[in-house]
């Protein structure tokens, strides 16, 4: 960051002025974590027995149980999403008008939907048919969460492989059937592999936001590691009152940590991907856009703009 | 037995509460937005760490987490005696501000070289160069990914339905407690979510054209 372009190499006079904001900048920085610091404090949440609880095996039991159930629900509605947003991108892009127009109508509403609405409409609907659901009924909150996470991840993914299929050059696919190869042969050995390669990092982008999402099982009372957390909290009593802050704490960080892990993994792919000299264009790492375009056609890049590592420095 | 029409005052509540805080937070957003973005360019260290801390932080957290944080932690540790809609707001707010100073780090990383350079042989400073040549110029970039940073804001002030905040989520929940048919609630409440972000993306669209240049 030494070199960047909005500011000079500074000076004698631009140093001693940097200095200064730098001086300036830790005190302020300094002063906010000791606010805080002394905020938690007086308030009794950084005393030993408060962070104790954590030794406790029942403690660490149920945070494990919550953070497995929510790795659950999120590799079966991970993988679940991805096969859903295949099915509809290939479905999209198809021939027909009726199913193209279904699933352009599915991607459309489920997109422009809060995921929120969605899962409490099915896990009330779960609910009130549980006897004649068979497996569904069993537990309807974590069907309920698998199964909104899936619909609008699922169609979140679908336009992100839509774009990725339509960045594949148009020649490849006049060569494949000038070559004699049929409609599903061309999308599964020509354009699905090379739209999955191009909008590898994207996808895992959109998972993580699907890992994150997995907390609004919360809301519906699911006992994924935010609800566990909060009702373990609720059940303790330290030094007379619950330990909120310093479940939240833990809980949030772990939380921070798998994001972390995933996105890391994304950009890793999308540097590697960058690193190649043939093919298509690896997408940006980045969380697709949320345009609700009934309809639209256009071919413009999903992710964000290009370029926060590879922008030109000289011309 | 209709149950817009029936219930029309409490879906109508429930959509000016949604667009309230939308507006409110989305405001919030920016405001937080742009200064982290400018620290996150500055030629300061401390205040590049701040800037870049505050991204990975919030952008890495469950909102319904920093819900929680905002109803259990802030009220006992910092202010307490916060009302719903304030927390709900600061929970959206710092939530979608990490968003709004990525589109706009990246929106000031497309702004050709050149522009800064010209900006910075004239003698402008830092701040001067950010302010009349940099972030004007990036304002154009950064339109399309603030539309969809807005519009995820607005699908996400739903969760605040869900702390007993007014908006169009908790009249799904009321009326589906009192027994209303689901389906029938899930469309109309979808219809004022669609009637919101299908404006937020024709005002941002129309922003684009007007600020648009041939280049």
């Amino acid at each position: 960051m030494s070199s960047s372009v909005l500011y000079d190499a500074p000076g004698p006079r631009a140093r001693l002025r940097n200095r200064l904001y730098t001086v300036l900048g830790s005190l302020a920085v300094l002063g906010l974590i000791v606010f805080a610091v002394y905020r938690l404090h007086a308030k009794g949440q950084l005393e030993p027995e408060v962070w104790d609880i954590f030794n406790n095996a029942g403690v660490r039991t149920n945070l494990r149980d919550g953070l497995l159930t929510t790795l659950k629900v999120f590799a079966v509605a991970g993988a679940l999403s991805l096969v859903l947003g295949l099915l509809l991108a290939v479905a999209r892009l198809s021939e027909h008008k009726p199913v193209r127009w279904f699933a352009t109508g599915f991607i459309e509403i489920f997109r422009a939907v809060p995921l929120l609405i969605t899962i409490y409409a099915l896990w009330v609907l779960f609910l009130t048919y549980k006897n004649d659901l068979g497996v569904l009924g069993t537990d309807t909150g974590f069907w309920g969460l698998v199964v909104g996470l899936t619909i609008y991840n699922g169609s979140v993914q679908a336009e992100v492989l839509r774009a990725g299929i339509n960045a594949v050059p148009k020649g490849q696919v006049e060569a494949a059937y000038a070559l004699g190869l049929r409609k599903y042969q061309v999308m599964t050995t020509l354009l699905v592999p090379q739209a999955v390669r191009s909008m590898l990092p994207t996808m895992i982008s959109q998972l993580v936001v699907t890992l994150k999402d997995t907390s609004l099982g919360y809301i519906i009372l699911y006992p994924e590691l935010l609800y566990a957390a909060r009702t373990m909290a609720g059940n303790i009593i330290v030094n007379g009152e619950n330990p909120f802050t310093a479940v939240t704490i833990v809980v949030g960080a772990i939380y921070i940590a798998m994001c972390l892990a995933l996105s890391s993994l994304a950009s890793w792919i999308e540097r590697r991907g960058r690193r190649a000299k043939t093919g298509v264009v690896v997408a940006a790492a980045a969380e697709p856009a949320e345009q609700p375009g009934v309809l639209d056609v256009t071919e413009g890049p999903l992710g964000p703009v290009e370029g926060d590592e590879n922008r030109p420095t000289a011309k | 037995m209709n149950v817009l029409l029936d219930h029309l005052a409490e879906f109508r509540e429930g959509f000016i509460g949604t667009v309230l805080l939308t507006l409110a937070s989305g405001l919030l957003a920016m405001v937080l937005g742009v200064i982290v973005a400018g620290f996150r360019v500055s030629p300061v260290p401390p205040l590049r760490l701040l800037g870049t801390v505050w991204v990975t932080l919030f952008r890495n957290t469950p909102l319904t987490l920093l819900f929680l944080v905002a109803w259990f932690v802030v009220p006992v540790i910092f202010v307490p005696g916060l009302s719903p809609w304030t927390k709900a707001l600061l929970a959206l707010g710092f939530y979608t501000s990490s968003f709004v100073c990525e589109a706009i780090r990246s929106g000031i990383n497309t702004v050709p070289v050149g522009q800064a350079e010209a900006a910075r042989s004239l003698g402008m400073t830092f701040t001067q160069t950010l302010r009349m040549i940099v972030l004007p110029q990036a304002t154009r970039t950064v339109i399309p990914p603030l539309s969809s940073i807005f519009i995820a804001l607005t699908k996400n002030s739903a969760i605040a339905g869900a702390f007993s905040v007014t908006e169009l989520f908790g009249v799904q929940k009321l009326l589906s407690d009192q027994g209303f048919a689901i389906a029938w609630i899930f469309l109309w409440v979808a219809l004022g979510y669609l009637v919101i972000t299908f404006s937020i993306s024709g005002l941002f669209r129309l922003l684009e054209r007007r600020l648009g240049v041939a280049r």
